[in-house]
């Protein structure tokens, strides 16, 4: 009866459906599946011809131990998790005191300033990597955790969001809270911040995959090998490891893994936030 | 009486400028220490902000117009509009730009249409849409860099899994990392791939919320399955659609780290140098920066100008309830 009223039972059957996005779904997950195979396989195997080898005649755990070896990737987890721990606590610092002050408070030039960091929003990240990075050589910061770190510590994106979800919190409570004597500081942080744990979630889970996912800023501001992140030792590793198909594979799914694990327990808030934005840059 | 209206009119349009710019800095009821006190709490933001957001815009402005400039200490000397002459003139850059046009024109539309049809297919079948959508959904969150990584093995042309799979059609080995004319498609391919779940979950979303009581009087009406589509579907969806074009080509114009990671460079005779890696070039291996600069304006000039068309032709052609 429903069925009447929706779209369903378009031109082909609720069955034909499934089977085509069983299909579809097959086709997302086959290079997934084709990475993690491969990085059991050895090389030989991979590049085998006559006849086609599509299953490890035993496991290679030893690749992902080689692949190791061959680059720091220990190292590179720990900066990409640094990066990303340090970023996304920073940045929710800056953003929750930035979206009460927008939210909440009355100052002066509140109104066109809003205005000004919306228009900011619209310049494309291309156009600022040059001179930041003039600015971050300025500093002495090339090669520094300061140079992954400070540059993304605020968003304006994750304040309009935050702006937003404080706006909808009843300003009453902020009433309330001024005749029971509370000051600013402890009613944000006793009352706005619990209350907005959506908007929170949301804007950590779209920094930390960011940033987790973030190539060219990191690419430029990193020299040295012992600096690089995740991504950028990853795009250098192929020269590195050369045509060892096994131990690149082997190194990609270290790569997506930690995103991988997010996914799988965070995956309809990801989805949800995700959608607010464009989230890959 | 009438000489007098239009100086009326004038003044009291001034006047109502200056009372809107009046408005938008002093806000009702601010005071010099609520003034102060809110400005504390903007500070970490606006610091960053202005630093890593603001200033590089009129700082780039100003770095594209050196025409002697030194690369290590950062010191500019003579200006001019040389940059932009040489940018808008490289045989290289047109190239770079022909290449971008070619992949946003080859990835927007395959993009949009198939989400729309995998959205489609998920919101008829009703049950496992968390599941399905899941699984499109996941090369969103996964590195661009490991998702090019992966694809470099797929492309591969004697081990590849690809040309494995064309065999059984009997379909010669295509050499789709090496050969300049299979670059694009291959970028394509894989970028359609890793960009449909974004699109399916925004369509989804906007189908869920289209009115079930519209398809009822399309059929009251007499509507059949594809005149529902087109008169009720289509319409509502519009704007999303609209949203997703936008972004789409704006994110397609910027693509980069994909190329890196499949070709190790700008592909074979340069059959895969977009503008962003023509910036990178001149920014990282030529190491000059103004012309960096003066190209990443003419992309940005470039970009706005597309945005700008896409905004009148929907304002046309967007249904908005």
């Amino acid at each position: 009866m429903s069925d009447q009223t929706t779209l369903g039972q378009g031109p082909l059957s609720k069955t034909t459906l499934y089977i085509l996005l069983s299909l579809g779904s097959i086709l997302m997950l086959l290079p997934f599946l084709w990475m993690i195979i491969s990085s059991f396989m050895t090389n030989h195997e991979l590049l085998s011809i006559n006849p086609r080898v599509f299953w490890p005649s035993t496991f290679q755990w030893n690749n992902y131990y080689r692949a190791m070896q061959v680059a720091p990737f220990g190292r590179y987890f720990f900066n990409s998790f640094v990066v990303a721990i340090l970023g996304t606590i920073g940045e929710l610092i800056t953003t929750i005191l930035a979206a009460y002050a927008f939210s909440r408070m009355k100052f002066w030039g509140r109104d066109i300033l809003f205005a000004i960091l919306l228009a900011t929003m619209m310049v494309p990240n291309e156009i600022l990597i040059i001179p930041n990075f003039i600015t971050i050589a300025n500093l002495g910061w090339v090669d520094r955790f300061e140079a992954l770190i400070v540059p993304w510590l605020a968003s304006v994106f994750s304040i309009f969001l935050l702006r937003q979800f404080f706006l909808g919190i009843p300003i009453q409570l902020s009433y309330a809270a001024k005749v029971d004597g509370c000051s600013d500081f402890k009613f944000l942080w006793y009352v706005m911040v619990p209350l907005a744990k959506p908007a929170l979630i949301t804007i950590t889970l779209l920094t930390t995959i960011s940033s987790w996912n973030a190539f060219l800023w990191p690419l430029i501001v990193t020299n040295i090998t012992e600096m690089r992140t995740v991504p950028v030792g990853l795009a250098m590793f192929r020269g590195e490891a050369g045509s060892q198909y096994d131990l690149l594979m082997a190194a990609t799914v270290l790569a997506v893994l930690p995103m991988f694990v997010l996914y799988l327990i965070m995956q309809k808030y990801i989805v949800a936030a995700a959608s607010r934005s464009g989230l890959k840059g | 009486m009438k000489e007098t209206t239009p100086l009326a009119n004038k003044e009291s349009f001034t006047s109502k400028f200056s009372k809107k710019l009046r408005n938008a800095i002093f806000v009702d009821g601010a005071t010099l220490k609520s003034t102060a006190k809110a400005y504390l709490y903007l500070l970490p933001a606006l610091i960053i902000i202005v630093v890593f957001s603001i200033y590089p815009i009129f700082r780039s402005l100003q770095l594209a117009f050196y025409t002697d400039f030194n690369f290590f200490t950062r010191e500019g000397f003579e200006t001019g509009t040389d940059n932009f002459t040489y940018v808008l003139n490289s045989q290289t850059f047109h190239l770079s730009l022909r290449n971008t046009i070619t992949f946003v024109i080859g990835v927007v539309p395959l993009t949009i249409i198939i989400s729309l049809m995998i959205a489609l297919a998920i919101h008829s079948v009703a049950k496992g849409t968390a599941f399905f959508r899941s699984i499109y959904f996941l090369p969103h969150i996964t590195s661009t860099i490991a998702i090019a990584t992966v694809f470099q093995w797929i492309f591969h042309t004697q081990s590849g899994i690809l040309n494995y799979i064309l065999s059984w059609f009997g379909i010669d080995p295509i050499a789709w990392l090496g050969h300049p004319d299979w670059a694009m498609p291959a970028l394509i391919i894989m970028s359609v791939w890793s960009n449909l779940g974004f699109g399916t979950v925004l369509l989804l979303a906007g189908l869920q919320t289209i009115d079930k009581g519209l398809y009822l009087a399309a059929k009251v009406d007499g509507a059949g399955k594809w005149h529902r589509f087109t008169t009720v579907t289509l319409p509502m969806l519009s704007p999303t659609i609209f949203f997703l074009s936008i972004t789409s080509v704006i994110g397609s114009f910027r693509i980069f780290g994909q190329i890196f990671a499949l070709f190790r460079g700008p592909g074979t005779a340069n059959s895969a140098l977009t503008v962003v890696y023509f910036i990178y070039q001149q920014f990282w291996e030529v190491r000059n920066i103004p012309r960096a600069s003066a190209a990443a304006l003419v992309l940005f000039a470039i970009i706005f100008a597309i945005t700008l068309v896409q905004m009148a032709v929907g304002k046309k052609l967007v249904h908005y309830k």
